[in-house]
């Protein structure tokens, strides 16, 4: 079934000159490889729809169910040159959560945020 | 034996009173205060050619230290602390003087220097590190240039009877590794135990964000009582494994969850992360609740450090002016459209020179712009925010003017307050370039 993003994982974001960096932790290791196979560093890229200027690049920790994605050109310039409000990306990981992914429906009922539906 | 490091602030604007509870009842023996971000310097350097009442270090410095003093003098805790900014030597005598007046005479205050290497960075520095530009481009720009130093100032300072250690630019994670350093003298070839302090800082670094601070959402990650943060506190061992926790009573939360997301926190690549003593390999990490609110963190690996400082240069980037008005109530929507227009329309009417204009609607796509989903519904209410950034003062000050045409040559129910605050800030760019470690030497004066 298709959950939100928001319901398997949690995710921070933090910021170095013109990089963001947005880390996303699956709440339960049996997740985990379901994010790792569809949250490709593209489809990032992708659902960021242009708001990320250079390349997504993507560091594993699989013994601890992390992801980070390294997103180049992402703050406008950076962080003191960025017009956006928030010019530290502090947001950014927010965004990441709305995507869609496919797991199996025997996991929904540890998915966060309630009963499954 | 096993030392016990606490945060005391995560940010220049940090709350005092979560550090004055840590040191009250912490039993710490080391407070760390972290209080510098990549423009501190350049902005400080500005805003002490235009501002007499600066000191040059952080304008918090006596309410942290008033707050904290008492506690770490009764109970011999260290601090170090790198509120020196572009004048640590001002810091160390100012505390020297409170220290004086709380009567603790026998106490030795050090100032770290040394990291500000402006007059030298052409010299020693190439490329920009961001573009891959000589340096020599930036040249007549350049407001300050200064290196991340390491431990190796402050462990002397330390290992000299200093009790208290201000300095300037430091990397984050050294200001917590000093005292581990000097606490278990460490050798500084023992990479693996360099790497696990190092992780310690860089975990405490930023205060309550390891304590249910930047985490809480409602009904997926929640925090007991998030109005009443305790700041983290590590017990460190002898080989740099470390059990955190927070004082008894406080709110927040430290749990596997909260240390993964601050772990991973402006980081790269994970098993290679650079500081000026050390490579940290955090994919090794063990992680472990082992009680309430108390989280041991393990087995992290370490690399032998790079032979470069990173620098950080500051430059006069020009000036971004900007102002907001609002609607509300049915077409709040379609008045923020119009608006842009005119505004749009305005700009070339007073001929603006900008780099780059942004215009956003608050409440429909000002923060995450393009990747914004389509709305569900229409917004009740919304802010029109108007920002341009500009080669000069002059150019960015027409922002806010032709904001304030829309006040009564605008549309109905247009809501604009008159101005209560600077429109035009200065924009101070943060370009980054590497030095050989020799050529840069930290110093300690005693006060």
């Amino acid at each position: 079934m298709n959950v939100l993003l928001r319901r398997l994982a949690h995710s921070r974001s933090g910021d170095k000159g013109n990089t963001s960096n947005i880390t996303v932790i699956a709440y339960d290791s049996d997740f985990y490889p379901y994010i790792r196979d569809q949250l490709t560093p593209e489809r990032v890229k992708t659902h960021y729809n242009g708001l990320i200027k250079g390349d997504v690049h993507r560091y594993l920790v699989d013994h601890l169910g992390v992801l980070n994605f390294v997103c180049e050109g992402a703050l406008g310039g950076g962080v003191s040159r960025n017009l956006c409000l928030d010019n530290y990306g502090k947001t950014m990981a927010s965004a990441i959560l709305n995507i869609e992914l496919d797991i199996p429906d025997d996991l929904l009922v540890r998915m966060r945020g309630g009963p499954p539906g | 034996m096993t030392i016990r490091i606490g945060s005391g602030s995560g940010w220049w604007g940090d709350r005092v009173t979560p550090a004055e509870l840590s040191a009250r009842e912490g039993a710490l023996d080391f407070l760390c205060f972290e209080t510098m971000a990549e423009a501190t310097v350049s902005t400080a350097q500005v805003r002490s050619r235009q501002d007499d009442t600066f000191h040059g270090y952080d304008t918090y410095l006596e309410d942290r230290m008033a707050a904290v003093l008492p506690h770490c003098i009764r109970q011999g805790t260290k601090i170090i602390s790198n509120q020196g900014w572009i004048n640590p030597e001002g810091a160390a005598r100012k505390v020297r003087n409170m220290l004086d007046a709380l009567g603790a005479h026998d106490w030795k205050v050090a100032a770290v220097t040394g990291s500000v290497i402006t007059p030298d960075i052409q010299r020693l520095g190439t490329t920009i590190l961001e573009t891959g530009q000589p340096l020599s481009s930036l040249d007549q720009s350049i407001i300050s240039a200064e290196a991340y130093l390491g431990i190796g100032a402050i462990v002397e300072a330390l290992r000299n009877g200093a009790d208290i250690v201000i300095t300037g630019r430091v990397a984050d994670p050294s200001l917590f590794l000093s005292a581990m350093v000097y606490a278990f003298d460490w050798p500084l070839e023992d990479y693996t135990r360099l790497a696990r302090g190092s992780a310690i800082g860089h975990l405490l670094e930023c205060g309550a964000q390891l304590t249910g601070g930047y985490f809480v959402d409602p009904g997926f990650k929640d925090v007991p009582e998030p109005w009443n943060l305790g700041f983290p506190i590590a017990e460190v061992d002898a080989d740099g494994n470390a059990t955190y926790t927070k004082v008894d009573g406080t709110g927040g939360l430290l749990n596997r969850e909260t240390v993964l997301e601050q772990m991973f926190y402006e980081i790269h690549d994970p098993a290679n992360y650079i500081t000026p003593d050390v490579v940290v390999d955090f994919t090794t990490a063990i992680i472990e609740e082992v009680g309430r609110d108390t989280v041991r963190v393990s087995n992290i690996s370490g690399k032998p450090p790079t032979a470069s400082y990173k620098v950080s240069i500051g430059v006069h980037d020009g000036f971004i002016g900007e102002d907001m008005f609002f609607y509300a109530g049915p077409g709040a929507r379609q008045k923020a459209n119009l608006a842009k227009k005119i505004i749009e329309e305005r700009f070339k009417v007073v001929d603006l020179k900008a780099e780059e204009v942004r215009m956003d609607v608050l409440g429909v796509d000002a923060i995450h712009g393009v990747a914004t989903p389509e709305p569900q519904c229409e917004p009740y209410e919304v802010g029109v925010r108007i920002a341009a950034r500009c080669l000069s003062k002059s150019e960015a000050l027409k922002v806010g003017r032709e904001v304030d045409g829309m006040a009564v040559s605008g549309i109905a129910s247009t809501g604009k307050r008159v101005p209560f605050q600077e429109r035009v800030r200065e924009v101070i760019g943060i370009w980054s370039t590497l030095v050989p470690k020799e050529a840069v030497v930290g110093q300690v004066i005693y006060f």
